[in-house]
């Protein structure tokens, strides 16, 4: 819902990086993205379209890597990966976890000419 | 040839930074802030308004109302007494922190003990972006059904607070309480909850005993949170 700005966040740091490293042209982007952070790909690729125009990045490549999400059950320590539309603990049935994978955002890497 | 430069930067930095800017400034001035946020309809303005009315004789409350269009918010809680400033955001869903950095200038911060943030009515932006506000709050509605952790559990693993208002019309609408109160249990065990009507004012003494003592804490110490 919100990837307009969330896109513009990303062009300001890559172009800021590119800047940084004295880059003629921002050539590709790899995003990496938790499963529980609410980021829809094709938004984000529709905008970018849209406002890297005309930029040093325009037409770069973006490239996304997910992160499944990783449960750690608080009762019997168990690390999982929930199944879609529950978050129980698949040996104890616990409900109570701590995420320790899932929501990453954060851009890892530019390539540049 | 392509040169790879590694960057691993948060999307939400430049929010982010502004977010602790924010924060600064209410821990300077010694005022207590909340981001309050809601579906729409759920009674953030209804909770302002009695906040206010409750609070309005020990404390001088300041309003930041966020809103898509028009001043209706900023003109109830200004009505109750609150200095109040509204934000039309303009279609944008959420507010973020460079919209109440903006808004603060408006403000006094020297003159105001307790700060309240009404958020854009909306259960998936906001959660996202951080306002550096000390409390983020939620208000749930019993009408808008139970299942709502589960539906948004983003929003409900990011709150200190838990508001569920309009409890007056339990009788009168399918509402499991055991059943919504174990999802928020499972995404946010031990967050704080209150049971409210703005409507009966039942539970209202409650939520402004709580947010007295917090106003009275940042006051006494403002390295406390």
């Amino acid at each position: 819902m919100h990837e307009l700005p969330i896109t513009e966040s990303i062009l300001e740091i890559s172009l800021r990086h590119a800047r940084q490293a004295n880059a003629k042209r921002v050539v590709g982007l790899y995003l990496v993205i938790g499963q529980l952070a609410t980021v829809i790909d094709d938004s984000v690729q529709f905008y970018w379209d849209i406002i890297a125009k005309d930029t040093i990045a325009e037409k770069a490549l973006l490239h996304f890597k997910r992160i499944p999400t990783t449960l750690q059950c608080l009762e019997c320590q168990l690390q999982y990966n929930p199944v879609e539309d529950t978050f129980d603990c698949p040996d104890c049935n616990s409900t109570r976890f701590k995420i320790i994978k899932g929501n990453e955002f954060f851009l890892e890497a530019i390539d540049v000419e | 040839m392509p040169n790879r430069i590694t960057v691993v930067e948060s999307i939400f930095s430049a929010n982010d930074k502004i977010a602790l800017q924010n924060r600064a400034s209410f821990d300077q001035a010694k005022v207590f802030s909340l981001n309050l946020m809601a579906s729409p309809g759920a009674g953030k303005t209804s909770l302002v308004e009695e906040t206010v009315k409750g609070l309005a004789n020990r404390f001088h409350l300041g309003v930041i109302d966020g809103d898509i269009a028009t001043s209706l918010d900023a003109d109830r809680a200004a009505a109750a007494g609150a200095t109040a400033i509204q934000i039309n955001t303009g279609g944008e869903c959420h507010l973020d922190a460079v919209m109440v950095q903006k808004a603060l200038l408006k403000l006094v911060l020297d003159q105001i003990d307790l700060l309240i943030v009404e958020n854009v009515g909306n259960l998936v932006c906001p959660a996202s972006f951080k306002l550096g506000t000390h409390k983020n709050v939620l208000i749930a509605s019993i009408p808008e059904g139970d299942d709502k952790p589960y539906k948004y559990p983003g929003i409900y693993q990011g709150i200190d607070v838990l508001v569920i208002n309009k409890i007056d019309l339990l009788p009168y609408v399918p509402f499991r309480m055991d059943y919504f109160l174990r999802g928020v249990e499972i995404l946010n065990p031990g967050a704080k909850t209150f049971l409210l009507s703005c409507r009966t004012k039942e539970g209202l003494e409650d939520w402004n005993a709580w947010i007295s003592g917090q106003i009275d804490t940042t006051k006494r110490d403002k390295q406390s949170r």
